[in-house]
Parts: C-alpha cells; sequence; structure tokens
C-alpha cells in the first residue's frame, strides 16, 4: 500500500494539520516508508489468530450508575479562550 | 415506470440514566449551560473513561426486546471528526463489533397487515454537546452539558417502503424503548431523534443514491420530510440528473430540505478502537438476569388483549401504543369492566379530550377509576350510553364523580315501562302521518319514532325498551 500526495493532502486536512505545499513530497515519502514497513506485517499467515482490539487481556470493568462529579463549571471556563453567560464562545459556525 | 421509495431510520435514543456514559456528571435536561460537564467530558488531557453498568443493561433490555444477537464481546472504537461541540475530536462509539447485532421488529400499516422491520444494529455512543448559533453574532456558543449522555443508536435495514411505514417503524420503537424503561421518549427534548437515509429507485432497479435527512423532531415532521426528499430526488432523476450523496437538513416551517454538507468530503471518519476502553465482556448470567426482568413487550401485550379480552388487532394496537394508555385501560378493565366498551371510551372520547387539551394520559383529570365507575353506570343500566358522553363531559370539568353528576342532574334512566310507554303513546298519536306510512312499509321511520321518544324523555328512557315497546304497539 502506498499514499499519493493527494491522498497525504486530504489526510492532513481531516486531522486538521497544516502541511505546506513545498514540504508534502517529503511527507508522503516518509509516510510510505512506514506503510511499507506495515506490509511486512502482512506477509505474516494470522489466518488461526483471533482479531485483538486491546493489548491486555482483560474486559472493561463497569461503573455504578451514580452521579460523582461536582460542578467545576467555574474551574473550566476560568482557563478557556473565551465565554459568555456560562458558555464557550467559539468562532462562528457556519453551516 | 413507477418509482420505488426506500427507506431506513437510524434512531439515537437518550438512556435514561443518572450518570454519563463514562463519566460521573449527571445527565439531568435543562441545567445552567456546562454546569454537568465534567473533565471527562471536556476531554481534558489524562482523563478516563469508566462505563457506566446501567448503559450496558439498558442495550442488553433492548437487544432481547427485538430478538438480536447480542455480541458478548463488543468494541468501542473512535470516531475523529472535529467540530466545537465535541472537545475531545473523536466521539467514542461502537463500530466493528456493535453490542446489539441483528433483529427485528413487527410493525403493523394503515391496511391492518403486519410487516417485519429488520434492525441491522444497535450500538453505544456518547452525544455531543449543543451548539447555539443564535445568541451571538461573532460566536457560536458552546455548552456541553449533554456532550457524553448515553445513546443507543437503533440502525434499522432499508426496509421502509413509504413514509407512513417510517412512521409506523419509528413509533414502534418509540414505544418499546419507553416500554422497557431505557429512554424517556421526549422527542421535543432531543431524547429521541430520527434521521432517516431515503433513496428512490425504479422497480425492480438497485439502490439508488440516498441523502441523509437530519433535524426531524416529531413524528409529523418525519413523514412530511420524507415525502418531501422522495418528491425532490424524483424531480431530479425524471429531469435526467443524479442524486448527490449528502446529509440535508429538514426545514419544517418552509417544509423543504436542505443541504448540510457534503459527505464525499469528509466522510472519512478514520475509527479505530478507543485504546482506553476495554473490550465489554457480557456474561451469560447477566444476560439471564436481564431476561428475567423485562417486562411484557408490546407486541406480547397486543396479542394479549387480542386472545383474552377479544379486542380487535386495531384496537389493541393503539392502546398499547403507549405504555401509559395501555396501563390506564388495564386499571378499568382490572375493576371488571367491558373491554371493549372501556377499549371504545379509553381510545374515543377519553383520547379525544386529552389531545384537545394537550395532556398525557398520565396527567388526565379523570382517572383510570373514575372512568370505571362511569362505564359501570352504562353497563348497569343506570344510564345510556350517549347521556354518559355529557356526564363524561362534565366529569372533564371536573363537576364530580359519575354518580354525583348522574344524581344532581337527574340523568337516571328512565327503566319504567309505563312510563316509557305513556311516551311512547303520545308520540304515536302526535304523528299519525309517519304512523301510516310506516304501517305502510317504510320500515325506516322506526328511527324517527326512536328519536322523538328519546327527545320527549330528554335522552333518558332506555334505547333498548323503547326499541321493544315502539314495534310492539306499531305493528
Amino acid at each position: 500500500m502506498s499514499l499519493d500526495n493527494k491522498k497525504v493532502k486530504e489526510i492532513a486536512h481531516l486531522a486538521r494539520l497544516n502541511i505546506e505545499d513545498s514540504d508534502i513530497e517529503q511527507a508522503t515519502a516518509e509516510l510510505n516508508n512506514i506503510l511499507s514497513l506495515m506490509d511486512k506485517l502482512g506477509e505474516i499467515d494470522t489466518g488461526d489468530a483471533e482479531p485483538m482490539a486491546h493489548p491486555l487481556k482483560m474486559s472493561q470493568r463497569l461503573r455504578e450508575d451514580k452521579v460523582l462529579e461536582d460542578d467545576l463549571s467555574e474551574e473550566f471556563q476560568a482557563i478557556a479562550p473565551k465565554t459568555g453567560k456560562g458558555h464557550f464562545l467559539v468562532p462562528t459556525v457556519i453551516e | 415506470m413507477t418509482w420505488e421509495t426506500v427507506i431506513g431510520l437510524e434512531i439515537h435514543s437518550q438512556l435514561r440514566t443518572k450518570s454519563k456514559i463514562f463519566s460521573g456528571a449527571s445527565t439531568a435536561f435543562g441545567s445552567k449551560a456546562n454546569t454537568q460537564a465534567c473533565a471527562v467530558d471536556l476531554g481534558f488531557p489524562g482523563v478516563l473513561p469508566v462505563l457506566n453498568e446501567e448503559v450496558v443493561k439498558m442495550a442488553l433490555r433492548f437487544g432481547l426486546s427485538v430478538d438480536a444477537a447480542i455480541n458478548k464481546h463488543s468494541i468501542f472504537a473512535r470516531k475523529n471528526y472535529f467540530y466545537p461541540d465535541l472537545p475531545k475530536g473523536y466521539q467514542i462509539s461502537q463500530f466493528e463489533i456493535p453490542i446489539v447485532g441483528q433483529g427485528s421488529i413487527e410493525i403493523t400499516l394503515e391496511s391492518g397487515d403486519n410487516k417485519t422491520v429488520g434492525i441491522t444494529r444497535a450500538h453505544l455512543e456518547e452525544d455531543a454537546g449543543k451548539s447555539i448559533h443564535d445568541l451571538y453574532d461573532d460566536y457560536t456558543a458552546i455548552d456541553l452539558n449533554r456532550a457524553g449522555t448515553p445513546l443507543l443508536e437503533i440502525v434499522s435495514e432499508p426496509d421502509m417502503s413509504s413514509a407512513k411505514e417510517a412512521v409506523a417503524y419509528a413509533k414502534k420503537i418509540h414505544a418499546l424503548v419507553q416500554y422497557i424503561e431505557i429512554c424517556d421518549g421526549n422527542m421535543q427534548e432531543g431524547s429521541f431523534r430520527c434521521d432517516a437515509n431515503v433513496s428512490v429507485r425504479k422497480q425492480g432497479e438497485e439502490l439508488g443514491t440516498r441523502s441523509e435527512l437530519k433535524n426531524i423532531n416529531s413524528f409529523k415532521f418525519l413523514e412530511k420530510a420524507i415525502n418531501i426528499e422522495v418528491e425532490r430526488q424524483i424531480d431530479i432523476l425524471e429531469e435526467g440528473g443524479s442524486v448527490v450523496q449528502e446529509t440535508r437538513l429538514y426545514d419544517s416551517i418552509k417544509n423543504e430540505t436542505r443541504s448540510m454538507r457534503s459527505k464525499e468530503e469528509a466522510n472519512d471518519y478514520r475509527y479505530f478502537p478507543d485504546p482506553d476502553l476495554l473490550p465489554v465482556v457480557i456474561s451469560d448470567e447477566l444476560l439471564e438476569e436481564i431476561k428475567k426482568e423485562l417486562p411484557e413487550l408490546p407486541t406480547e401485550k397486543k396479542i394479549r388483549f387480542i386472545d383474552s379480552l377479544g379486542l380487535s388487532s386495531y384496537d389493541a394496537e393503539v392502546l398499547t401504543s403507549q405504555k401509559e394508555m395501555a396501563d390506564y385501560f388495564e386499571n378499568i378493565i382490572k375493576q371488571g369492566a367491558d373491554a371493549k366498551l372501556s377499549a371504545n371510551w379509553v381510545m374515543g372520547d377519553l383520547s379525544a379530550a386529552l389531545n384537545k387539551s394537550q395532556l398525557e394520559i398520565v396527567d388526565s383529570p379523570i382517572s383510570s377509576g373514575e372512568l370505571f365507575l362511569l362505564i359501570s353506570r352504562i353497563t348497569d343500566n343506570t344510564i345510556s350510553g350517549k347521556i354518559a358522553k355529557d356526564v363524561f363531559k362534565l366529569m372533564w370539568d371536573g363537576k364530580g364523580t359519575a354518580d354525583e353528576i348522574i344524581e344532581k342532574q337527574g340523568l337516571k334512566q328512565m327503566t319504567d315501562s309505563s312510563a316509557i310507554e305513556s311516551i311512547i303513546d303520545d308520540v304515536i298519536e302526535n304523528n299519525p302521518g309517519q304512523v301510516q306510512q310506516f304501517k305502510d312499509g317504510n320500515s325506516k321511520l322506526l328511527g324517527f319514532f326512536i328519536g322523538q321518544v328519546m327527545k320527549a324523555s330528554k335522552g333518558k328512557a332506555n334505547p333498548k325498551q323503547v326499541n321493544e315497546i315502539l314495534n310492539e304497539k306499531l305493528s
């Protein structure tokens, strides 16, 4: 598997990474290097192996349905770039 | 060539837990903005999600109610996208292995026929916060109280072929989630939200390109939105164009759908298993325990109403469409009232009065016990069904119990044969022309005589006796 410049640009956009046009060539080459290492893994026969979702052989612990959190909104708002009347404010989102 | 509509629904139902799916913050609706958003909900660095056990149980209740395959081993995944009301930059959802697999549910169509709708899957996920666009000119305001509220997303197969069928399915799921007490079903508050995937095709052809309709917050709008979207797609195709796969918002004021954003650009959510969450494992014991706790489901209740109470399929469907209505009806029956008569009262006068006052049945000013009393006064011949309607109106207006009103207004039915007979004699004497016509074979006039007698008795004569005596006297 390998990527072209266009695909790398798309992925950068999805991840909100700002890659200059002059750097795309290098980014694509580096990513393709990593992908070729992944291809090595593909050579292993995994027909009998069960898919793994997590490296730990444990299952999810569950929490009792109880309200435990206090209202810390003032502390959280104090470190936000902009707030108003209890809301976090962000640049206008146009739909 | 006729067009065929294909509809699948994605229903997000908020699970009615006390705390959020991955944090101990409260899920109560209507609190001051951001006072219920804790560090986990805000996506602070270093926090870890811990799964709420009640959420898992609720998903299993749903799965068992729709005969679904339960995945005893399910995985949470990250769905990556950027939006201000999603602080982490990803939504924790389930992708490859949802907790509830393939199931199905039966819906009743307008024709009275049943249809089975497939349920593809139901998965657990967290809700996002709320963006408020109209509070400021230069900013969007964000309230993250809703962020992290547990959702069960129920995905149907594209099995519905009209807006009406889609509504019937949505209503069925709506009733079910309330029966099994996993969701309050409040559509105004957004606890139950429907997105519709709509496409059209010529009969027998492959599936057409679909659009996804969002922003639908009532069953009425669901029907309207689908119908208007189907029209739009057919117009495009008949003019030789092609439908674009996209998300469209329904505008209920203009009754139109509008393109929201093209899915082609950002449809890559780059799902991957969330490393912060281990696989969820469901034990046989837990599953067994939940199976035992399940209440009687709407379909089971409907069958019981038909089989043991002798109700029609239609009546049973209406009465079981809402748990509260079924409970109200059953309270009347338990006290010994006639099932069919009680069904008529609950679905007729009571439902009409509730609708008119925009009340839910739990807020009815007439309790099931009070309505039982009224119904039993009809069956014991104290009053006629017609007078009962007037008594009902007075009861609704808080003028007293059925017995009090009957007593106070002197509405007791006249069952004294000689008194009825004398009224009938008067009517016959005063209408010689009609009597002659009746005797000449115009049997339709019997209704006229009954009407006159009822009028003269102010509606209090027992209709059955009137009928008998009249027939006797006129023959």
